[in-house]
């Protein structure tokens, strides 16, 4: 199948410093995509560059045919994209309401007479965009009609995400794994075809991790969002993803199904650094264990079934 | 029915999203104005009603500033020039083209608008103290046209005359605004209309995008907000309100001169002070803060000037004890109350909606 999302030789330097270096990717329509590594393997990095934060020194980015290399970050909605962020950049001092609210911000502009096309629509638009601020410190009329109306989608949001007892809340107030699920709400309400999520249970406890898989589980499968995720926990990537890509000093390893990653010697190798065996020896000499996080890796791998395993 | 917020349910999301969102706020809201607008002139002497107009002409300005400063967070310490380049734009039409006063106003806004439009500019590049920087330098540049300009007043200095404000529609009125009552109906109806105004844009997308990138420009951004041509729209929205407070200011002063000096860097700095002292990014605050500091100086000269007889000193330097008092002022709000005069109401109207159950 074609990919909806297609990124080959991906080059992102600081100075010297290269984060990502020739890293190539497909994803698929409609599936769940995970990206794995060690830390400061150019994870983020990656999802910054697809979501226009940098701009990427060499390579390409294709989604859906536009590239995306010449999209300005403020039309990366329109193109369908949205995305989460690993620290929560939520508009503290909002409303969880007026947060969903920005998310449906490029969909609010003023269209008069919707039929119209070529010329005359840029040109209507154009008179819309004009009006626009008069229009709204009169609020009348039709300003009145679309804050009611969005109002209506992004209630439809916060029920899907079970947000409704704090849309008046700042967000600030909010506890985290709270913040966390109005970010996803925030990215969702642009109506995305394909959802970019950082990290997107850092921090959380069980239960709080449970809800947000079930989140994604859902708007992937009702919805028919794409979605590419940075995740540190195993045992969430192993069950959520169809698709692993691992990166590793801005390098990529493999992509693969999750079965395939777990078995490959280099992504082991990527996490548990080149000689573990000889490492393993000396700790045990020393008496101290920089490996078990590995460890932990490994077990993880062992112990989830992997998605297509359930099916 | 009037009831507190407690207990009260709305039926449609145009009536949650009220400005007032109570029937007790809606009438105390509009009871107020009402009042004022039939009490000041009655029962206020010609002094006061003068104080009056003053903190009206603040309470456009500083709510103009808040668009700006409070809402999107973009600093400019150029508003008293905007306000300038309103009242000289007006008065110069006015008194060398005949062109009436309030027909004036809004052209002097526009103009304002403009350069607060082309003074935003650099807010692309530049942020926090950089472009406190930039907007001040267009400050000194602006009062400097101000100091140079005779060759636009055809006067001997730059101080410009003005005649009184009048609203003349061949046949069906002619109406001179002379006396302080006239004026403070007129500014009267321009705050209300101001404050509502505003209160209305930060309500809908436009608002919700200014404070969208004060909190957070990259993921405003990514969320489809246009972040460098909304800031440009605070700079042109912002100046024109402050267009609109120096053109009141001039009609003000309708019965002498308009001079550079009225609209330098302290008038910037005023604003910035009642903006911040009144609470930032709060309508209502920055009625407050315009309210309280201007009436403070007034209350305080009096007060001062009251000790003549036994404490001499006092009275001699009352401006450095104005200024140092000022000072004391502003860092003891960025201390102790950052959210302003705003946040202390907000406190006390939570303790008498609570209470008795809670404090």
């Amino acid at each position: 199948m074609d990919a909806q999302l297609s990124i080959s030789k991906l080059t992102l330097a600081f100075g010297a410093v290269r984060a990502l270096d020739g890293v190539s990717l497909d994803v698929a329509p409609g599936s769940i995509h995970a990206i794995i590594g060690p830390n400061g393997a150019g994870k983020t990095s990656l999802l910054n560059c697809i979501s226009r934060v940098y701009q990427p020194s060499n390579g390409a980015m294709r989604f859906e045919g536009h590239d995306l290399s010449r999209v300005a970050r403020h039309n990366l909605v329109r193109t369908g994209i949205a995305r989460t962020f690993q620290n929560i950049a939520l508009f503290k001092a909002m409303s969880v309401l007026d947060n969903v609210l920005i998310g449906q911000h490029s969909r609010m502009g003023l269209h008069p007479l919707p039929g119209a096309s070529g010329l005359g629509r840029r040109l209507l638009d154009a008179a819309g965009a004009a009006v626009e601020p008069l229009a709204s410190c009169l609020y009348f009329g039709p300003i009145r009609a679309r804050e009611a109306a969005h109002r209506a989608e992004v209630e439809d949001v916060l029920e899907f995400l079970e947000l409704q007892q704090v849309r008046r809340r700042p967000v600030g107030e909010l506890a985290y794994g709270m913040q966390k699920r109005v970010d996803l709400a925030r990215a969702l309400a642009a109506r995305p075809r394909l959802l970019l999520l950082d990290e997107p249970m850092a921090g959380m406890n069980a239960g709080e991790k449970e809800e947000m898989v079930r989140f994604i589980r859902e708007t992937n499968r009702e919805r028919g969002v794409t979605t590419v995720l940075i995740e540190h926990d195993m045992g969430v990537v192993m069950g959520l993803s169809e698709q692993i890509t691992v990166l590793d000093f801005g390098r990529k390893i493999m992509t693969g199904t999750p079965a395939e990653v777990r078995v490959n010697p280099r992504v082991i190798e990527a996490y548990l650094g080149e000689d573990v065996t000889r490492v393993q020896e000396e700790e045990a000499a020393a008496g101290v264990s920089a490996t078990e996080s590995g460890a932990e890796f490994l077990t993880a791998f062992e112990a989830v079934p992997s998605a297509e395993e359930r099916e | 029915m009037i009831v507190t917020r407690t207990g009260q349910f709305k039926k449609s999301y145009a009536a949650d999203a009220a400005i007032q969102r109570t029937n007790l706020q809606r009438i105390a809201f509009w009871g107020f104005v009402v009042a004022m607008f039939v009490l000041v002139p009655r029962v206020l002497s010609t002094v006061w009603i003068n104080n009056v107009n003053q903190v009206l002409i603040a309470v456009v300005g500083v709510t103009g500033l808040n668009i700006l400063l409070g809402y999107t967070g973009q600093i400019s310490i150029g508003h008293g020039a905007f306000a300038g380049v309103g009242a000289f734009t007006m008065a110069v039409l006015n008194n060398r083209w005949h062109v009436p006063m309030l027909v004036g106003l809004p052209i002097g806004a526009a103009m304002a608008a403009l350069l607060g439009l082309a003074v935003g500019i650099p807010s692309l590049r530049v942020k926090g103290l950089y472009l406190a920087v930039a907007t001040l330098a267009s400050q000194e540049i602006l009062s400097w046209f101000f100091e140079h300009m005779e060759w636009l007043t055809k006067q001997k200095t730059s101080s410009v005359d003005v005649r009184a404000a009048w609203l003349h529609i061949p046949g069906i009125l002619n109406h001179k605004f002379k006396t302080d009552t006239d004026l403070f109906y007129l500014f009267g109806v321009i705050a209300v209309v101001t404050v509502l105004a505003t209160e209305n844009l930060m309500r809908s997308r436009i608002g919700r995008a200014f404070v969208a990138i004060r909190d957070r420009e990259i993921a405003a951004e990514i969320a489809g907000v246009n972040a460098f041509s909304y800031k440009l729209l605070a700079f042109t929205i912002s100046a024109f309100i402050a267009g609109i407070a120096g053109g009141m200011q001039a009609l003000l002063f309708s019965r002498a001169q308009i001079t550079p000096s009225q609209f330098d860097i302290n008038l910037s700095i005023n604003w910035l002070a009642m903006n911040i002292i009144g609470g930032l990014g709060s309508v209502p605050g920055a009625i407050y803060g315009a309210t309280f500091l201007v009436l403070l100086p007034i209350e305080l000269r009096n007060w001062i000037t009251s000790f003549r007889g036994s404490y001499r000193w006092l009275a001699d330097h009352y401006s450095q004890i104005q200024d140092v008092l000022f000072g004391l002022i502003i860092i003891g709000f960025l201390i102790f109350e950052p959210d302003g005069l705003n946040a202390i109401w907000l406190r006390i109207r939570r303790f008498f909606t609570h209470w008795p159950f809670a404090a």
